[in-house]
């Protein structure tokens, strides 16, 4: 039943976020490292190198796969700016499903730049299917297509070390961010401007992906209080109970 | 055609949501059946993966790009691997071998590399930023190491002491995280459900 509400709730903010923010647009907080990749982005498309995409091996048939969604909308923004460029962006992942949806998402954005005949299925790639495989197919692409910006985002785990470490030898620039525990230190350690916890959701918001993507982040915000407000009247009540 | 995946789409989230709340046989057979159709679908596309992987491979040998022998070895070795599971099945004598001799040490060397590699990134840690929070990373990370590491002497003193103090501030964080990642997650899922993002037909 409390499950049942939140999720009611959620979606009725939701949906009047959304109205909201078309009628008053807002700005949104300064976060670093998507200033950052947006940059880079820029950067790359003007001296003619690469962006790498990495979503992850998050599938899709379970709660892992959220994140690699929350990737796929930030790919179809920057698959839109980058689709003209001399070399195009290239994704990679290790979920068999997660790469057909991320070669539909970079045709999405082929189509929307009006590039769609430049379109090449090879730029979205399945790299491996257990983790090391994964890293081990995905490292040869940070190194040898001239790449100048990594983004990994999605569900990694501890191979996200190889990648990073690969990426960084290449002097080329890195945002990271994961739904993983482990890969979020690993990140932490080896990025210029790490995205922690739930900033991975921010993705589409900070690329123009729309007043949906904006409106999540201000509902994120109030569900996040109303959970403080939850654990600290519960430990309040049980602290009262135990006197 | 596009309208037609989104509101397929929408309807079939909202069914398999709906059948977690309300567990009405119909709507749970519908659930049922449709989780069903998901994991065939989820089959099939490892073989589109699969041919994809080959197809990246395929092109590489024939424009004889770079470190071109890697990929004409994993094509090779694909096929043989596929050939003898479909022939001899999963459990045959071959097909245990290449799992227990290859798949396994390659992936436990990868393992062994990647603990070099996240000592080495530690180091760099702060050459690339000094601030209170990598110090504070550092510093924990090295305290932790040192209270599990074995001794001669046999376990430090104050070892459990250091483990209990910082196993309570890391399992508080990483709570914390997940009850972020968790409302983007359910947000993110909202958003598909509502049609908002359609990652499977292009918007």
């Amino acid at each position: 039943m409390i499950a049942l509400g939140l999720l009611i709730l959620t979606a009725v903010l939701l949906v009047g976020g959304i109205f909201l923010r078309r009628r008053y647009p807002g700005a949104l907080r300064r976060i670093e490292a998507y200033e950052r990749l947006n940059r880079a982005v820029g950067l790359a498309v003007e001296s003619g190198t690469r962006l790498h995409f990495s979503l992850g091996r998050g599938n899709l048939f379970t709660t892992r796969g959220a994140s690699a969604l929350a990737a796929l909308a930030m790919l179809r923004k920057l698959s839109e700016r980058t689709s003209l460029s001399d070399r195009p962006p290239v994704v990679t992942s290790g979920d068999a499903s997660l790469a057909i949806l991320s070669q539909d998402t970079l045709q999405s954005g082929y189509r929307a730049a009006a590039a769609e005949d430049q379109y090449r299925y090879s730029t979205g790639r399945l790299t491996g299917l257990t983790p090391f495989s994964y890293a081990a197919g995905t490292v040869p692409v940070t190194r040898d297509e001239q790449v100048s910006t990594n983004v990994f985002l999605g569900d990694f785990g501890p191979e996200s070390a190889l990648l990073t470490e690969s990426a960084e030898r290449e002097n080329s620039t890195i945002i990271a961010a994961s739904d993983d525990i482990s890969a979020q230190s690993i990140f932490y350690a080896s990025s210029q401007d790490p995205l922690i916890g739930e900033e991975l959701f921010a993705a589409g918001a900070y690329v123009g992906a729309g007043a949906a993507h904006e409106a999540s982040l201000t509902v994120q915000d109030i569900l996040r209080w109303l959970v403080i407000a939850a654990i600290l009247i519960g430990s309040l009540l049980k602290f009262v109970g135990a006197m | 055609m596009r309208l037609f995946a989104t509101v397929l789409a929408v309807a079939s989230g909202l069914i398999v949501l709906l059948g977690y709340f309300y567990p009405i046989p119909a709507l749970l057979q519908l659930r049922v059946l449709l989780t069903n159709w998901a994991m065939i679908i989820g089959a099939m596309t490892v073989l589109i993966g699969i041919y994809n992987l080959v197809a990246v491979h395929m092109e590489k040998i024939r424009t004889r790009q770079k470190d071109a022998a890697y990929g004409g070895v994993l094509v090779l070795s694909l096929i043989v691997t596929f050939g003898f599971g479909l022939v001899f099945g999963p459990n045959d004598i071959f097909m245990r071998t290449a799992m227990d001799a290859i798949i396994v040490p390659v992936e436990a060397s990868l393992m062994a590399i990647l603990a070099v590699t996240l000592i080495y990134a530690s180091i760099r840690l702060f050459r690339r930023r000094v601030d209170v929070m990598s110090v504070l990373f550092l510093v924990a990370a090295v305290l932790f190491l040192i209270a599990i590491m074995p001794t001669p002497v046999g376990p430090l003193p104050g070892d459990q002491i250091l483990q209990q103090f910082l196993g309570m501030l890391s399992r508080g964080g990483a709570r914390g995280l997940l009850l972020g990642i968790a409302l983007g997650t359910l947000l993110t899922g909202l958003r598909v459900i509502f049609g908002v993002d359609r990652p499977y037909g292009g918007n």
